[in-house]
């Protein structure tokens, strides 16, 4: 096998020599490519084609076509309601109050969003602190859990420490009831800690979530132990093992923590734990627009349309890893 | 000048800070080599520092407030005063003298009925029709089906089931000539249950779907093609033989989500039938919660509230989780 490859190496330092066209030189390449592959990879594409017959095993063609329609059916039902809220943004006054409504627009036009400009120039706390408050508390919480809950991921994960299994189960547990059970306590807490009206009492609950945490710690069980043990041959300490080498093999799943945790801080509105007006958020600020009444519709259907595009918009970009991520969620 | 030679020659030795660090260091090393466990956990000593944030924020927010909810729910609070002790009174009161908690859970269990597995087999539904897409197509209607639960715009369906002639639903039925009169969807307590399920059916697909979708994706392709040789028929025999059974533990995760999301239902009704709802129609376990906290301050009886709905939720898991290992067997 040795001897061969030297042999090749010297016809291409030979051919080199001997000056053959460029095209002549390539042919000769390929005839040795696919010399020196088995047979079965030279006639892979026959395998392949095989194999996709292969995949439609068990599937009548009624009954796909059955399925597909009823896919279809309940994907209009699905997403009807969001093409709604798309054309209402754009639809001007008399189409918005006609009767019988459409759902398509007829005379697009910015109308909505121009209003909402003014809405928010005369409120009494300019719109970009809402925004801001909503950007700062989303960005926070998302970063914090990501690294909080990643780096207690990696030890539960990966080391059988005293405790660890105890924490984990709870955090299995935690998972099982929904989140207005702690409300009322959490409240409490964050009183006595002194933290009611300001950001942390909306941050700091999502960074001790548990749900990051669970799929984080799934998705690193898949992560083969070998590569932190070489690491630590080498010298490095566990938190460099975990940022330098766990973290980057872990993408997807930071991904998916970001998206999950983006999605509903982005439409929290705090308007439990946060008195102060000027610390409020985005959504606190739109639900007050909405109560304006009918005058507003427009003005809301603008603003409607601008909380929903950025978590989609999110959510396109990350997909994939998402898929990923979830593929590890399993529970035992 | 004497004063500068006495400072630079002390006369006893005075130890640096890093010494004593070391030598603490070095006490603690000996003190734990006396017991196993001890040492253990000094060995590990970095991998709890770097558990610590995690798990500090986790007890004071998850498993502190758990227990706090059971101890308080024995107590009469009100934020202001300092708890003092009533024994089982809550309990009693919320189903002996509160119908309005019983509306609650009747409510709460008519949607939990319904929704619940609702949710859960539509999820598995079109997550199982979805996987057979090829991949582009996979991806589109995947988030076709996810957008509702990922915008959470649910403030569209007020606009449907808007009472005047402009709302969707009423102006499409008085198009065809079923009703002369528009219906005032939202505050007529016949139709907000049923509006509330389906609404809430419409965003069940959440994080459970995206998990299905993944482990349907991850399911050996090779077993089909062994199943088929092995006798299976049709893909239904396929799916309850092949499938269910690989994908056992996201069916789990799923069920666990759907549960706690089914009985943590409440902040769909507050939007679209306002708080608290017509005649009660559609008041949930959950907004029952929220009223005795921030309205009505009676911290003690909202957490006699909440420790039933996590028994309640802790209960039901341990249920399904049962259930589901059976899967295929």
């Amino acid at each position: 096998m040795s001897k061969s490859k030297a042999e090749l190496l010297n016809e291409e330092t030979t051919d080199k020599g001997q000056g053959l066209s460029k095209k002549e030189k390539l042919n000769q390449k390929k005839a040795r490519h696919i010399d020196s592959r088995p047979f079965a990879e030279i006639s892979g594409t026959k395998i392949r084609a095989r194999s996709k017959k292969k995949k439609r095993i068990n599937r009548s063609k009624a009954g796909d076509i059955a399925l597909f329609l009823f896919l279809a059916i309940a994907g209009i039902i699905s997403i009807l309601p969001l093409i709604m809220i798309v054309n209402n943004a754009f639809k001007p006054m008399d189409e918005i109050f006609k009767f019988p409504p459409d759902i398509f627009v007829r005379n697009p036009t910015w109308n909505n969003f121009a209003d909402l400009g003014v809405v928010l120039g005369t409120s009494l706390v300019p719109f970009s602190r809402y925004l801001f408050n909503t950007i700062y508390v989303t960005i926070l919480g998302t970063v914090g859990h990501i690294l909080v809950a990643s780096m207690c991921a990696y030890v539960l994960s990966k080391y059988r420490v005293p405790g660890g299994s105890f924490i984990f189960g709870l955090i299995v547990y935690s998972l099982m009831f929904p989140s207005s059970v702690t409300a009322t306590p959490n409240y409490i807490i964050l009183n006595f800690l002194g933290l009611i009206d300001t950001h942390w009492s909306i941050v700091l609950p999502v960074i001790g979530g548990s749900m990051g945490l669970f799929l984080m710690r799934q998705f690193m069980n898949g992560i083969s132990m070998d590569y932190i043990e070489s690491a630590k041959l080498d010298g490095a300490s566990e938190f460099k093992i975990y940022w330098k080498i766990v973290m980057p093999l872990v993408k997807p799943a930071w991904i998916t923590l970001a998206i999950l945790n983006f999605q509903s801080l982005w439409n929290t509105g705090g308007q439990t734990t946060i008195y102060r007006e000027d610390l409020k958020m985005l959504s606190y600020a739109i639900n007050q627009i909405a109560t304006a009444g009918v005058a507003r519709t427009g003005t809301l259907n603008a603003v409607q349309l601008i909380m929903i595009t950025v978590p989609i918009v999110f959510f396109i970009f990350s997909q994939s890893n998402v898929m990923e991520t979830m593929q590890h969620s399993g529970m035992k | 000048m004497e004063n500068t030679i006495n400072e630079n020659t002390p006369l006893t030795e005075k130890k640096t800070l890093k010494e004593k660090f070391n030598d603490m260091r070095y006490k603690i090393d000996l003190w734990s080599r006396k017991k196993p466990l001890r040492r253990k956990i000094y060995l590990n000593r970095y991998l709890y520092l770097m558990m610590f944030p995690y798990v500090l924020l986790f007890f004071t927010f998850t498993v502190l407030p758990v227990i706090m909810s059971f101890v308080l729910s024995f107590t009469d609070f009100n934020m202001l005063e300092f708890p003092h002790w009533v024994g089982w009174d809550n309990y009693l009161n919320l189903f002996l003298e509160d119908p309005i908690f019983i509306t609650a859970v009747k409510n709460t269990l008519i949607i939990a009925v319904i929704v619940g597995p609702g949710g859960y087999i539509l999820s598995f539904v079109f997550a199982w029709l979805i996987n057979e897409l090829p991949r582009v197509l996979r991806a589109i209607v995947t988030f076709v089906f996810y957008a509702p639960a990922l915008t959470g715009a649910i403030s569209i369906w007020a606009l449907i089931f808007s009472s005047d002639y402009y709302g969707w639903a009423n102006s499409l039925l008085m198009n065809l000539q079923i009703i002369n009169e528009p219906i005032t969807w939202l505050k007529d307590a016949d139709y907000i249950l049923p509006i509330v399920i389906a609404v809430q059916l419409w965003m069940s697909l959440g994080v459970n779907f995206l998990t299905l979708i993944a482990g349907l994706k991850g399911v050996n392709k090779e077993l089909y093609e062994a199943g088929a040789i092995d006798g299976i028929k049709n893909r239904w025999q396929e799916l309850w033989y092949i499938t269910l059974p690989s994908i056992k533990d996201q069916l789990l995760f799923s069920a666990v989500i759907q549960i706690s999301n089914t009985l943590g239902v409440g902040a769909v009704t507050t939007a679209l039938c306002g708080f608290p709802s017509v005649q009660y129609a559609g008041h949930t376990i959950v907004n029952h919660l929220t009223d005795y906290t921030s309205v009505r301050f009676e911290l003690g009886y909202a957490s006699a509230i909440a420790t039933l709905l996590f028994i309640a939720s802790i209960g039901l898991n341990s249920l399904i989780r049962k259930a589901i290992r059976k899967v295929g067997s």
